[in-house]
């Protein structure tokens, strides 16, 4: 692109720009195959990380025999969905008698068929169909607190001067230095106190607490990076801070937000022991309860394994849909003080 | 458009003091520039008077009236930032619109398109309005830059080094428009540089400032013509005024450790002070003193000779190319109407020049 200066015809440009790449590492030879080994490398790491989740997937669609043969069947066997039939509903086992009756009849779903063929009838919907609904609601209510709250935190941190910034900055960052584990009786105890014993706010608010660390840092980092000029410019331009925050600053925090979001939402999602601890029924959520799927009437491993497929597709089109923000934000916002 | 009045304005930030009691009134439509070094406190003065930052005493008046406790949306002044100050996710036309969307004027849209396109077009930016920031070269930036200020109708114009991050050739251009766009427009604006050729082309008057402290303020002739002390000598006139410690007997000055003797008929200069000549009052080939050549700069409009006379070198300035060569012994004048003289703590010594 060509400066063009004022009015005046420039017949000859003295310093015409460089529209083209000059640089010789991208057309070197030793750089294409240095560029091969790294495509090749990064294919057998994705490869490694996938391998679980693949056989997961694998496990999840074969029948009980299927799942435990010795040796493993990696294609060999017949897809089925009865880990999926007995993971979402309850059944009991039917005597001889009403095994025949049931055989005969004919306006069966192609669930209960799955059922019958091992001489099940379905009563019900299971319990986990209820708790993967309680997971999505506090892992995704305490996620949007958590950057919420951490978004406002970090903004006046990074733009006004508080008086002992740093202190704060080290209180919020040390609630999360103690293992979470050693916390849980006394919390246990208060929420016991408080009524908010096996209650989503319970598990909100715990959530939204130990989020608010990582979100506070990670987004300080992110809008410490965007120059105060916008906002200021967009101060003087007729807006108030408020204003300009969300047009201005927003927008540009949009990475970083992103990425935060991920991360707390992971962690919300994933927790295990504070789940098991403060909550028995009606607030419990997924990651207690896939291991009680063990306990039923054998090891039913298609069953677990379409529970933890199940727990990682919220997970897993979360960060698909913000993958364009997520590459740069987790490389480029380094945490800084 | 307004004026603008500073009353004793000081500042400090965590015990370094950025402004010491600085006063000065810009006229409405006038274009001040204020003049100093980094680090001088150009930028926290226009930041104060946009109310970007607090000042810890004195008052900002616009109209006369106080602003100091308005925020900076209700001052209504605009501001071109040195660098970063186009909104990146947004396109050319809504960096442009931007102030004109802003809650406190409620502008429609047909005519906040007609005040952008005019904007646009007057700073040959109507191409590309449909781009984004980032596609922009630094000139163009900078253009819309000073687009999004010229779209309302501000009080007055704040303008903090727009042109130093250019490179020479843009920055003379968009220099000489900027000049026309404010003379046409009778904005009152307040511009800060470092680059005293900025200064003296743009300004109908000047402030220097030096460690927060306004040193002098003056048309552009005086501050080069008579400036108050030895830093505003200094500031301006490329190549820099020669300086030499210089003493006053028997109706000479003399400069020490050279042959260099002027004589000089006023009353009112001490024996030690400091004698300034500004290069272009160094006349080569003419008069009574003697150098010899020690180094030519040929700049193509003029040339720069240094010339060696006892243990000191002078800077003289000759317009065109020169015949002069390396070690030549001349003869040389100075023009003793324009002699600078400075007292030892570096202030102006004034000296009725007469005949």
């Amino acid at each position: 692109m060509s400066e063009t200066t004022n009015g005046e015809s420039v017949g000859w440009q003295p310093s015409a720009p460089v529209n083209y790449s000059t640089r010789v590492d991208k057309v070197g030879t030793s750089a294409r195959t240095a560029r091969g080994i790294r495509i090749v490398l990064a294919f057998v790491l994705a490869g490694v990380m996938l391998i679980p989740v693949f056989w997961l997937g694998l496990t999840s669609f074969k029948s009980r025999a299927d799942a435990i043969a010795v040796p493993p069947k990696v294609v060999n066997f017949t897809p089925t969905l009865e880990g999926f039939v007995n993971l979402l509903s309850d059944r009991s086992v039917l005597n001889a008698r009403r095994l025949e009756l049931m055989k005969e009849r004919t306006d069966l779903t192609w669930y209960e068929e799955i059922a019958l063929k091992n001489g099940q009838q379905i009563t019900g919907i299971s319990q986990y169909v209820g708790r993967l609904r309680n997971s999505v609601i506090i892992a995704g209510t305490s996620t949007i607190l958590a950057v919420i709250l951490g978004l406002l935190a970090a903004y006046s941190f990074s733009r006004f001067k508080v008086p002992g910034e740093s202190d704060w900055l080290f209180f919020i960052l040390s609630t999360r230095m103690l293992p979470p584990v050693v916390v849980t009786i006394p919390i246990f105890l208060m929420y016991r106190q408080l009524g908010l014993h096996d209650t989503h706010l319970g598990l909100i608010l715990l959530y939204t607490v130990f989020n608010l660390s990582l979100t506070v840092w990670l987004l300080k980092g992110f809008l410490d990076e965007i120059p105060r000029e916008y906002e200021e410019a967009a101060m003087v331009d007729g807006y108030t801070r408020l204003q300009a925050f969300r047009k201005v600053v927003l927008p540009q925090a949009v990475t970083g937000i992103a990425a935060t979001t991920v991360f707390s939402l992971i962690f919300a999602w994933n927790e295990y022991a504070f789940a098991l601890m403060l909550t028995t029924e009606r607030a419990r959520t997924a990651p207690p309860t896939i291991p009680t799927i063990l306990g039923r009437g054998g090891v039913e491993w298609s069953a677990i394994a379409a529970g933890s497929l199940g727990f990682l597709i919220p997970v897993v089109i979360v960060t698909f849909v913000l993958r364009r923000h997520l590459l740069r934000g987790v490389t480029f916002g380094a945490i800084r003080q | 458009m307004a004026n603008v009045e500073l009353r004793g304005i000081s500042k400090r930030f965590r015990g370094v003091t950025a402004l010491r009691d600085v006063s000065f009134t810009v006229a409405d439509g006038e274009f001040f520039v204020l003049l100093g070094p980094t680090g001088a406190g150009k930028t926290t003065t226009l930041r104060v008077i946009a109310g970007l930052e607090k000042q810890d005493g004195g008052s900002v008046l616009f109209d006369g009236g106080a602003v100091d406790s308005r925020s900076p949306a209700e001052r209504d002044v605009a501001f071109v930032f040195q660098q970063y100050s186009l909104y990146p996710t947004m396109t050319v036309f809504d960096n442009l619109a931007f102030p004109l969307r802003s809650p406190l004027r409620k502008l429609d849209n047909t005519e906040i398109t007609r005040r952008v396109t005019e904007a646009a077009e007057k700073l040959r930016i109507g191409h590309l309005l449909q781009r984004k920031t980032e596609r922009l070269s630094g000139g163009e930036m900078q253009r819309v830059s000073i687009g999004r200020a010229i779209v309302r109708q501000p009080r007055v114009f704040l303008m903090d080094e727009p042109l130093s991050n250019l490179d020479a050739k843009l920055r003379e251009s968009l220099r000489v428009e900027l000049e026309h766009i404010q003379k046409k427009q009778q904005s009152t604006t307040l511009f800060v540089t470092h680059d005293q050729v900025e200064a003296l082309t743009l300004a109908d008057r000047i402030g220097v400032l030096r460690e927060g402290k306004l040193i002098q303020v003056a048309a552009p002739r005086d501050i080069y013509d008579k400036p108050a002390n030895l830093f505003v000598a200094q500031s301006v006139g490329t190549p820099r005024i020669n300086l030499f410690p210089s003493t006053y007997s028997d109706g000479s000055v003399r400069v020490a450790d050279s042959p260099i003797a002027l004589p000089f008929s006023q009353n009112g200069l001490p024996v030690h002070f400091t004698l300034g000549v500004r290069a272009e009052d160094v006349t080569p080939g003419q008069g009574d003193q003697r150098g010899e050549i020690a180094l030519v700069e040929p700049l193509g409009v003029e040339t720069i000779l240094h010339i060696r006379s006892g243990d000191v070198t002078l800077l003289s300035m000759v317009s065109g190319m020169t015949h002069y060569r390396l070690g030549e012994a001349i003869s040389f004048g100075i023009d003793q109407d324009r002699l600078h003289f400075f007292d030892a703590k570096g202030d102006r010594i004034d000296v009725e020049q007469g005949r």
